[in-house]
């Protein structure tokens, strides 16, 4: 593709944006930024802290221990939604009835206020009185998600595959539309395979919107709260806290606003180090 | 090496065709000789994508055959009819090398390393990209692309025709005339069949020997660019052929001469045998117009200058003719006479070149 | 093996189908069945639940403002997105890389940071408890997003296009719209889509910067969890409720995330 044009008025497009986002972003950031350095003991008295709350919180083990916990999910969602989305993209049709039917359908877990998904699938694998935890037990399983924390894993991934997936899906299904016929017809000529109009055509095209897909994905996971809280409530135990469970469980525990403050930054400082790694390995080697 | 023929072909993209204008392609007999270089010419929507598309096997017909020589080619998919394709957009892989995209439909046929290196070598010599060949084929410029997209076609020994659908269209403009010649010298010096669709005619006449002349799924004309200039059989031939096109204006016949402006207007083909009540024009180019001291009585109203020559336009009553003068000829102040050349005036009834068999 | 290809999305859409398929069998339930043992489907049929949200007022017209806002938000998120990411997909300017990446940096933070100082801001302007409040602060993330899917297929027309149109003379304006649209029509798409429903589903800004007015279904339903206990089958009846109108959003734009449009002629 040619190189893009130098031009500084294109700024004049980009300013709506920036004020609406920027409006929403900055004021607020600023707020937190002042909690996090410094400690009240009540009364709207703040004292200045510096980093105390900071260090506090990197060298907590209860931190470290959430952290882990939360880097494991998002790998396991990444791995399972990412090529699980692409797959069903690819093989849905293309156009007509039944495709309007794929999207219609796919698109209802997406729709669900996430405290809700929370609270289906809460009853759904509940082992006496849900679908899904009657059916396993009925099966020979023993699966108890309350109690059993690989049981709350498995049940927690398996709400996120089932609620996230079709986002994925969505984007690459879009995304594969937008591929112009010539490509298709060019390969036919040039005697391509599938998997050769797979691996050189569909996926390079498909590139810009996994992306988008990843590191939505990866950002999402990461924050995730409603769902695991009202699923699992964290439990059994401390096996399903993740990073913003602990988070609030700190918030609302103590006194202070200073550590909670430290914590959401140190965890937005996290996503930003991973996303931007992320968006970096994915856009190598592509052209200015 | 093979003769295209399309024999009765009719398409449409609607289920039940029901109207005229749902048929994209009206009963085409079209044939095109071994070697030779086509140019299917006509406006937008006309059908020549269509008719592109069908020889080459990406669209089946409604009806109708494809012949390549003496085979029946209609139900073949179109990496075993030999022929290669270039589109509008430049269609690379993009994350492979110019190289491998040069190989790619070699390898495709289980074609032997061995003789893909040589070969794409030497296309990529042939196209100018040779300088090129470890390059990622997504950071050419857009005739560079296209360039490859051409390659890929003719890289492979076996192919018979080349068709190209508008691959100028998103090439700079002062890159076009380059490519363009290009595609001429390679038709020179390898001799294969080559068809272009196109809607410019810039383009039609230069490339083609031949040009087919498309018009709401019909082929109006099919001629060398001289012939279509000087003896266009349709009206709208005249029209599109040419800048400015032809002039056409509205005539009555007498005793088998046509009339205009209440006098005779001599004409090339015999205006004897058309049918009463068919609607007569007169059609002659600006080129063939010129001023003079008696004829057709008209006024002056524009001059517009086309660089090396100008443009003149006069009217008669409603009518508007244009006249081509050279840089340097007069240009009349306000009235003047016209008089046409009758070797290049043509009489038309209900559009077609009168006297002749449709 | 092609022809099984259809075996995946329909093994998937299943997949999706029985948790929903449970939703709406817990909404016509009545709590204690729910909760009392496990029934395939409703033992005691009620419409009960949905009754109670057809004719209280404080549950349908959560779903009404709920709408509004969303709407709102959408339309406005679109609109300022596309000139945002033409510019980003066709125009190098200074400060452009960090631009863009700052703009996907405002989802990076969990709402529940941005909601007191979203509740103080919006209340110091005087929006609070109004649409256009939620609407405003749901751009936040939605913007980002929008600019980011655009941006993205955008990038897949060719440059030459554009320049193509300048050429032959075609004003800005018609080109954008006759052509460069139905071009990414299928991004266009996707994006209106996201936009409506991650603010459709967003739960802890709407409730913070709302109480009487503006009220959405999200905080509506959280009612339920806190008066008479854990109302299940009324929570039940309202979420199957949400998937609506999400529903006709998608069904509106499935024609353009489908293979309806594609690089045409030009």
């Amino acid at each position: 593709m040619s190189a893009k044009t130098v031009n500084q008025r294109a700024w004049w497009l980009v300013l709506p944006v920036v004020v609406l986002v920027g409006f929403n972003a900055v004021i607020p950031l600023m707020t937190v930024v002042n909690y996090s350095v410094q400690e009240t003991f009540g009364n709207n008295r703040f004292f200045f802290e510096g980093v105390k709350w900071f260090s506090e919180v990197v060298h907590s083990g209860r931190f470290h221990d959430s952290l882990k916990r939360q880097l494991i999910f998002t790998a396991i969602i990444l791995a399972i939604e990412i090529p699980l989305g692409v797959a069903i993209a690819l093989a849905m049709p293309r156009k007509g009835f039944w495709a309007s039917v794929c999207l219609v359908l796919m698109s209802m877990p997406l729709l669900i206020p996430w405290n809700v998904v929370g609270a289906m699938w809460n009853i759904f694998a509940l082992p006496d009185i849900g679908l899904l935890g009657w059916t396993l037990n009925k099966l020979g399983l023993d699966y108890n998600y309350t109690r059993q924390p690989f049981a709350a894993w498995v049940t927690l991934i398996a709400m996120d595959v089932w609620h996230w997936t079709s986002l994925v899906a969505l984007l690459a299904y879009a995304g594969l539309s937008a591929i112009p016929d010539a490509y298709y017809q060019a390969a036919k000529i040039d005697g391509a395979s599938g998997w050769a109009v797979l691996r050189y055509v569909q996926l390079p095209k498909l590139k810009h919107v996994l992306t988008i897909a990843v590191l939505l994905r990866f950002m999402d996971s990461f924050m995730i709260y409603t769902e695991p809280v009202v699923l699992t409530g964290g439990g059994p135990g401390n096996a399903t806290t993740l990073l913003s469970i602990d988070l609030v469980k700190v918030a609302l525990g103590q006194f202070d606003l200073g550590p909670a403050a430290a914590m959401s930054l140190i965890y937005f400082l996290i996503i930003l180090l991973l996303s931007w790694l992320f968006y970096r390995v994915m856009t190598l080697g592509e052209e200015d | 090496m093979a003769r295209i023929r399309l024999e009765k072909l009719r398409h449409s993209y609607v289920a039940a065709p029901a109207r005229d204008a749902d048929w994209a392609l009206k009963d085409l007999d079209v044939q095109w000789d071994d070697g030779g270089a086509y140019a299917l010419l006509g406006p937008s929507g006309c059908g020549k994508t269509t008719l592109l598309n069908i020889v080459s096997g990406l669209l089946r017909p409604t009806s109708g055959r494809v012949r390549f020589g003496d085979e029946d080619v209609t139900d073949r998919a179109p990496d075993q009819r030999n022929i290669a394709q270039v589109f509008q957009f430049p269609v690379v892989y993009d994350t492979m090398s110019v190289y491998d995209n040069l190989a790619f439909p070699l390898r495709n046929r289980g074609v032997p390393e061995a003789e893909v290196d040589p070969r794409v070598r030497e296309i990529a010599a042939l196209l100018d990209l040779d300088a090129m060949l470890a390059q990622r084929a997504a950071g050419l410029t857009a005739d560079g692309k296209q360039k490859i997209s051409l390659g890929r076609g003719l890289v492979r020994s076996d192919v018979n025709v080349i068709m190209f659908d508008e691959p100028l269209t998103v090439i700079d403009p002062h890159l076009k005339w380059r490519l363009r010649s290009k595609l001429k010298e390679l038709h020179q010096r390898i001799g294969l069949t080559m068809i272009y669709v196109t809607h410019d005619q810039t383009e039609a006449m230069t490339f083609a020997d031949q040009v087919v002349v498309m018009h709401e799924g019909a082929v109006v004309q099919i001629g060398s660019p001289v012939e279509l200039f000087e003896r266009p059989r349709h009206t709208f031939v005249g029209h599109f052929i040419g800048s400015p096109g032809m002039n056409i204006l509205p005539c009555e016949v007498r005793d088998g001469v046509a009339r205009f402006a209440g006098m005779a207007v001599p004409t090339a083909n015999r205006a004897a045998g058309v049918a009463s009540g068919a609607r007569t024009e007169i059609g002659v180019r600006p080129e063939f117009v010129r001023f003079a001291d008696q004829g057709i009585p008209v006024r002056v109203v524009r001059v517009a200058d086309a660089g090396r020559h100008r443009i003149v336009e006069t009217r008669h009553s409603d009518s508007v003719i244009r006249v081509l003068l050279g840089e340097h000829q007069a240009v009349p102040a306000h009235t003047a006479h016209l008089a046409f050349d009758p070797a290049f005036t043509q009489l038309y009834a209900d559009g077609w070149l009168a006297g002749e068999a449709r | 093996m092609h022809r099984l290809k259809w075996l995946v999305p329909a093994l998937y859409v299943a997949f999706l189908m029985l948790p929903i398929y449970w939703l709406l069998a817990m909404s016509f339930k009545t709590t204690n069945e729910i909760l009392g043992g496990f029934t395939l489907w409703p033992q005691n049929f009620t419409l009960e639940n949905y009754r109670k949200i057809f004719t209280d007022k404080t549950w349908y017209m959560g779903y009404v403002n709920s709408l509004t806002y969303v709407v709102m938000n959408t339309v406005l998120s679109i609109t300022v997105a596309l000139p945002a990411a033409y510019a980003f997909s066709r125009y190098r300017f200074l400060g452009d890389k960090h631009l863009f990446f700052w703009l996907l940096s405002n989802r990076m933070a969990p709402a529940a940071v941005f909601a007191l100082p979203f509740f103080q801001l919006y209340s110091a302007i005087g929006l609070f408890d109004t649409h256009i409040a939620v609407a405003l602060a749901h751009c936040l993330f939605n913007i980002p997003l929008a600019v980011w899917i655009l941006e993205g297929f955008m990038s897949g027309v060719p440059k030459e296009l554009d320049e193509l149109a300048f050429i032959d003379g075609y004003p800005f304006w018609k080109f954008f719209l006759r052509i460069f649209l139905p071009a990414i029509a299928a991004g266009v798409g996707v994006a209106a889509f996201f936009c409506f429903m991650f603010s459709w589903v967003e739960l802890l800004l709407a409730k913070t910067l709302t109480s009487v007015e503006a009220k959405p279904i999200a905080a509506t339903m959280t009612r339920t969890a806190s008066t008479s206990g854990y109302e299940l089958g009324l929570l039940a009846a309202a979420g199957a409720l949400t998937m609506v109108p999400g529903a006709f959003v998608i069904y509106f734009v499935r024609n353009y995330i489908a293979k309806g449009f594609s690089l045409g002629r030009v």
